[in-house]
């Protein structure tokens, strides 16, 4: 047990004496939360729109002043001429256009009707969509407004819940993803590279030579990154707690369970790879090509999974990100209990117990 | 004395012995100051760096199969577009109206109805295990309630988890409510009120990309990214990796000054950065026929200049890093802040005041403007001028930045 402690020891001095990979270690999951939670916003605030109004009464006027009251939408300028909308897109940064019709008011009572155009700039899909959909219904209940008392109130009432998330934040959707992604960079890739390391550099050699077991000396190497990975753990929490306002609604035991026995897939992952790869530098291509990338992108921590083509869905199944992150978001987010995630909980660990077998039976312990 | 060189004897000719010290010829450096041999040395060193990089078993290939994978692959993963939400409905009223409007909703073409439940409590089980994205309650009495023109209530519940899912399927589908009791209003008026409320009608309109294709979006930034790897990454590590084996002790005993040193890293991998680049715009034209509104030599123009200036941040970085896993933790952590903040994924209007202000500090954000104005608008040179100002302004300052802190001595 003394040498045991020796060892682990040593590979804590290994770790902590390297500052960069210290400091970058640390500081990752930090940046990770503030750039996910804030870089990657999707919430349309505060666009400038330009309108195109030839007509300029009351009624074009009402729709542009309840434009440029909501949240969403900033008036800027009036424009002259068609000709002014396209610079309106590519020489500053109107996000919409309104266009009205001339005469826009006699019209609208006219058969027919009057005509809107809502020109948004489609370079951004999403925003672009967004966009014009808040637009559009602004615009709507604009019009029920002005016809209150001519004709009946709306028929049907719609109420809406969202559920979870009510203020809609990004973030209550990445942060379990970026658990995900931090362990496993932490557990597989540094403990990877970290074991090989030692092949490439002959020192394995003298390690397998001295009086500690095999398994031991594997178990000692993993320790260090086991206690980072909480550490990391502890500040994502933290700070998705404190900053981005993201709760934990399910039963915390729950959460660090998951966290545990997926902590215990990619530590195995990274031994794996270990027993695959000769040098450092294989071992971290197979790391970043083939657990990072898939992790960050196959998971469904940044893009909608359902949106994916059904192949790439069926590859994502043997991620096991995938599977954390809905456990995760189950618990941590929606507040389900034990029951809800007992499936996630069983692949897990089932992937683990593969990953963990089939490396110890590639682990040599003979010299070559 | 005689050279051999790749086999060949080289001529004696008294110009072509840079390695015999001659004090005239070196500064106080040993940096070799006498013009007449410097052009032969870049051109010996450039040799050697291209052979090197064609006779790695792994780097050819991936020059190839990067832009080709990043471009086939990665559009069909980085999809923020929202279809396909699953619905479970909840019909209590179980009339001719609620099936007519079920039937609008599903021709719709954004939902997929994927369970028929007897409660809300049963449907929103669903929408706990993930089977569903949203649910919607028809109440008791709501044909009749319509019918009599009272008005009615429906509950429309969504999973918000993904706030933008949440957001946008409930704005679809309140949207379709809104056109199902327009159209109801709509023929309970006699003609006259119907001229009345004929209002007027909004037509959405999306210029540069009027079917909201989501790959158009994100063509440009995938180039930039693929850019990014081999002019700002593989110089990096290939001078760390002479760190970590050593060799670039033996460089640096040799003559060979620190400007050629660093030009025979970069500029091969500059060259493969337009092979690369146009790969990628091959890749844009055939498969996706996404071709530029905009001249193409200013995206050559535009990328060079990033090149130059990412391939300093690279130098930068193989100063500081001692080892390849340093390396790559450092170029990982300046690459995710650096795309994070050059809208990539989302436009930069949408963050928060202090990240917008950080977003300038991020060279990819103006090669990225650059690319999508290009390919999508159609603007020239002219228009982009202060873009390319801030790209010189990042060569200067991340390739003085690698001059300075490079050093011979260990």
């Amino acid at each position: 047990m003394k040498q045991f402690a020796a060892f682990v020891q040593k590979e804590f001095y290994h770790i902590l004496r390297d500052h960069w990979t210290m400091i970058i270690l640390l500081v990752l999951p930090i940046l990770m939360v503030i750039l996910f939670g804030y870089g990657i916003s999707t919430e349309v605030k505060n666009t400038r729109f330009a309108v195109l109004d030839p007509s300029r009464d009351v009624l074009t006027q009402g729709i542009v002043n309840k434009l440029a009251n909501s949240e969403y939408f900033i008036l800027g300028d009036y424009l002259t001429s068609n000709d002014e909308v396209e610079t309106c897109f590519t020489h500053s940064d109107y996000g919409l256009v309104l266009v009205f019709g001339s005469r826009f008011a006699e019209q609208a009572m006219e058969p027919g009707g009057a005509q809107i155009q809502l020109i948004a700039d489609g370079s951004d899909p999403n925003t672009a969509s967004i966009l014009t959909t808040y637009a559009s219904s602004l615009i709507t209940s604009y019009q029920q407004e002005m016809m209150k008392g001519e004709t009946p109130k709306m028929m049907i009432a719609p109420e809406v819940k969202l559920l979870y998330n009510p203020s809609m934040k990004n973030s209550f959707n990445t942060v379990p993803g970026i658990m995900g992604v931090i362990i496993i960079l932490i557990c597989a890739l540094m403990t990877s590279v970290s074991l090989t390391r030692e092949k490439e550099h002959g020192t394995m050699e003298v390690l397998l030579v001295s009086p500690m077991r095999p398994m031991l000396i594997i178990f000692s190497k993993v320790i260090p990154y086991f206690c980072i990975s909480l550490v990391n753990l502890a500040t994502i929490l933290l700070l998705a707690h404190f900053m981005l306002g993201v709760p934990i609604v399910g039963s915390f035991g729950l959460v660090v369970l998951i966290s545990l026995i997926y902590i215990f897939v990619s530590l195995a992952l990274g031994l794996f790879i270990s027993t695959v790869a000769e040098k450092q530098i294989v071992a971290l291509l197979i790391s970043g090509a083939g657990l990072m990338l898939p992790v960050v992108y196959l998971s469904g921590m940044m893009f909608p999974l359902e949106s994916m083509p059904v192949a790439l869905q069926w590859v994502a199944n043997i991620i096991p990100a995938k599977w954390f992150i809905i456990a995760m978001r189950n618990v941590m987010i929606k507040g389900l209990g034990f029951m809800s995630v007992i499936k996630e909980i069983a692949i897990l660990t089932l992937m683990g117990t593969i990953i963990i077998i089939a490396s110890l039976k590639r682990f040599k312990i003979r010299l070559e | 004395m005689e050279y051999k060189i790749n086999g060949r004897r080289r001529p004696e000719r008294e110009d072509r012995r840079p390695f015999v010290t001659n004090n005239d010829n070196y500064d106080n450096n040993d940096n070799l100051i006498n013009y007449k041999y410097y052009n032969s040395m870049l051109i010996y060193l450039l040799e050697k760096e291209f052979k090197q990089f064609v006779r790695n078993s792994f780097l050819p290939k991936m020059v190839v199969m990067l832009p080709l994978v990043a471009m086939l692959i990665f559009p069909l993963i980085a999809n923020f577009e929202v279809k396909n939400i699953n619905l479970s409905v909840v019909d209590h009223d179980k009339s001719s109206q609620s099936q007519h409007l079920i039937q609008k909703i599903q021709s719709s073409g954004y939902f997929r109805l994927t369970n028929v439940a007897d409660s809300y409590s049963a449907a929103l089980e669903q929408v706990e295990i993930n089977n569903a994205d949203m649910l919607i309650e028809i109440p008791i009495g709501f044909e009749k309630e319509l019918e009599s023109g009272q008005g009615t209530k429906i509950l429309i519940a969504a999973n918000a988890v993904n706030g933008v899912k949440g957001g946008l399927g409930s704005s679809y589908l309140m949207s379709i409510l809104n056109n199902y009791s327009g159209d109801i209003i709509a023929t309970r008026l006699p003609v006259s009120a119907q001229l009345k409320s004929a209002g007027f009608e909004i037509i959405p309109r999306y210029w540069f990309n009027p079917t909201l294709k989501y790959v158009v979006f994100m063509i440009p930034a995938l180039m930039v990214m693929v850019l990014a790897i081999v002019s700002g990454f593989l110089p990096a590590m290939n001078i760390v990796g002479e760190k970590e084996a050593g060799t670039i002790e033996q460089m640096n005993v040799t003559p060979v000054s620190r400007l050629h040193f660093i030009l025979s890293k970069l500029i091969p991998y500059w060259v493969v950065g337009f092979v690369v680049l146009t790969i990628a715009i091959l890749v844009a034209r055939w498969v996706y026929g996404f071709k530029p509104q905009g001249s193409i030599g200013t995206i050559y123009l535009f990328a060079s200049m990033f090149m130059l200036a990412f391939s300093g941040f690279g130098l930068v970085i193989s100063n500081y890093a001692k080892t390849m896993q340093q390396a790559i933790f450092m170029i990982l952590f300046f690459l995710l802040t650096f795309i994070f903040l050059s809208g990539f994924y989302t436009p930069i209007n949408n963050m928060p005041g202090w990240a917008k202000m950080f977003s300038n500090f991020s060279p990819f954000k103006y090669i990225i403007q650059v690319i999508r104005l290009v390919y999508l608008k159609g603007n020239s040179f002219a228009d982009m001028v202060p873009h390319f100002l801030a790209l010189c302004g990042f060569a200067v300052f991340f390739n003085g930045w690698a001059v300075l802190s490079y050093r011979k001595k260990s």
